[in-house]
This record gives structure tokens, sequence and C-alpha cells, in this order.
């Protein structure tokens, strides 16, 4: 069943707040084999300039792959999940995610397209702290291969 | 926080180091572990190859940050990655050997946008084959 055009735009609410740690991160880094030391000592990442240990561009899929869930749990969103692949993935760093943030993440249907009998759905999840700062908007395109 | 290669240093067709990782299972493991992306076909070969795939794939994202950081190793700044997208165009099969998978990472300077912006393009290669196309990074100088 093709997705109704008709759910493009639709935003879901903000989840509750994700405290970033220095151990995810470090966490994070490791599972890339990155060993610069701005994703886990402090103080190198001071003398960087930045406030605290920084995260890897990429870490802002643990947040953004959690809360794009919700679109696939509302009802209207006719995709089968098991056929799920994803596609293609965009992100737009205002400034790197850091230990210490809290953020709250906003999903939201930014497109959807049927390709040869293909179901293509882009969610967007934008990540602000608490206090309304942006911080990353990622975008990702799902394709639910057809039957 | 700024990038150490400088725009000045730069123009279109600058290369980036070439990079090579290899990714086993028990990278796949760990990146489910770091990522929260549990998805079966990621570590279970029999439910992999159930839904059509060779066998196990790694996580794209996992390719996609290898990719990633040759460019914040290249910019000297994970900050400096501004923008990144990709798309997934080939699965990077990781076979149960203890050897893996080889992941190439070539890039290159393709744009100067405005304010000491550049656009670097990737390619992104396993086995001789692209596994991922429009890889493409904007990186602030």
């Amino acid at each position: 069943m093709a997705l109704d055009p008709g759910l493009v735009g639709r935003s879901y609410p903000p989840s509750v707040v994700y405290e970033v740690g220095r151990e995810k991160i470090a966490e994070f880094a490791r599972a890339l084999g990155d060993d610069d030391p701005v994703y886990r000592d402090p103080e190198a990442a001071r003398a960087a300039g930045h406030p605290d240990v920084v995260a890897p561009p990429t870490f802002a899929i643990v947040l953004s792959l959690g809360a794009g869930e919700v679109v696939l749990a509302d009802p209207d969103v006719a995709i089968d999940y098991s056929r799920v692949v994803h596609g293609e993935q965009r992100f737009v760093h205002h400034r790197p995610i850091r230990a210490g943030d809290r953020l709250v993440a906003t999903a939201s249907i930014e497109a959807v397209r049927s390709v040869a009998g293909n179901d293509m759905l882009t969610t967007r999840v934008d990540l602000a702290t608490e206090d309304g700062e942006p911080v990353c908007r990622a975008s990702a395109m799902l394709v639910a291969r057809g039957a | 926080m700024a990038a150490v290669v400088r725009r000045a240093d730069v123009e279109v067709g600058t290369e980036l180091p070439a990079q090579t990782s290899q990714v086993t299972r028990a990278d796949l493991v760990r990146y489910a572990g770091a990522s929260g992306d549990f998805n079966v076909i990621h570590w279970n070969e029999r439910v992999a190859t159930e839904v059509g795939l060779p066998g196990v794939i790694a996580h794209g994202m996992l390719t996609a940050g290898l990719a990633a950081r040759a460019v914040t190793a290249w910019a000297g700044d994970p900050g400096a990655l501004v923008e990144y997208s990709v798309r997934f165009s080939r699965p990077v099969v990781v076979p149960d050997d203890g050897v893996g998978a080889e992941v190439v990472v070539a890039g290159r300077v393709a744009a100067l946008l405005d304010d000491d912006r550049v656009r670097v393009d990737l390619t992104v290669t396993s086995g001789g084959e692209k596994v991922l196309s429009l890889a493409r990074a904007v990186v602030q100088l």
C-alpha cells in the first residue's frame, strides 16, 4: 500500500531528555576505531576549543534512530517494517554534540514517495538542547521494498 | 574549535589521505552496542540469509561513520564536519572468517563553497565495489 502524501509535515511530540555522557561518546568513538583524544579526554577537548569531549559527527544516529521509531509506530504510516532498509542518511550539524548536553529529539515526516513498487519514507529528527538551542538535524530515508 | 586544514591549503582536487579499515563480526557487535542498532541482520547469519542477504552485513552507519572519520581526521576537528550525507548503495558483507571485510575510503575536495567551506566527495568501497554513493561532506575550514 502506497504511503499517504498527506503525511508529509506530520510532527510528533518531543522525546524525553537524553543526557549525553562522556562514556557513551567514548564507546561510540571506539566502535568506529577512532582514537582522536577529543572524543575521550576532556583536557584534549578543551585544548581544541570545546567545552567538553565532543561526539563523532555520526553519533547523532544514537538519538535519531530511537526518535524515528515513533514515526514507524504511527498506525497511519502503512509501511512494512520487516521490508525496510536504510536508503540514505543526512546530518546537518549546528554544532558538535558534546558531553553534558541535555537533548530533546523531535521527529517529523519530511517526504514520502513511491517508486517502482517501493515506498520511500524520509523521517527527520531535530535535536535541540532542552533550552531550545538547535544542535543537529538528522534525516533518514527508509525504503520498504515492494513484495 | 577550528579545522587544522586551512582554506588556503586546499583547491578542487585536493585529496584526503586514504583510509583502510578492517571490519570483523566483533566490530559489528561493538557498533551494535554503541549505536543501539540491534537489527538481527548485523549479527545473525541465519536471519540475514533468510531475508535474502548474502550473509551478515555491516550497519550502514558503521560504514558511514568510518568514512566520516577519514574527513574529521583530515580536517583535524570533528566540529568541522557541518553537513554529511550518504546513500547506502550496496551492503558490506562481513564473513565470519576472522578476517572480515575491508572498507576503503578515498576523498577529494570537489567544490569550494562560501564562508571557507568546502565540499568533500567520498568514494567508499569494499571488495572493489562502491558501498556508499553520493557520500558528501561539507567541511568548515
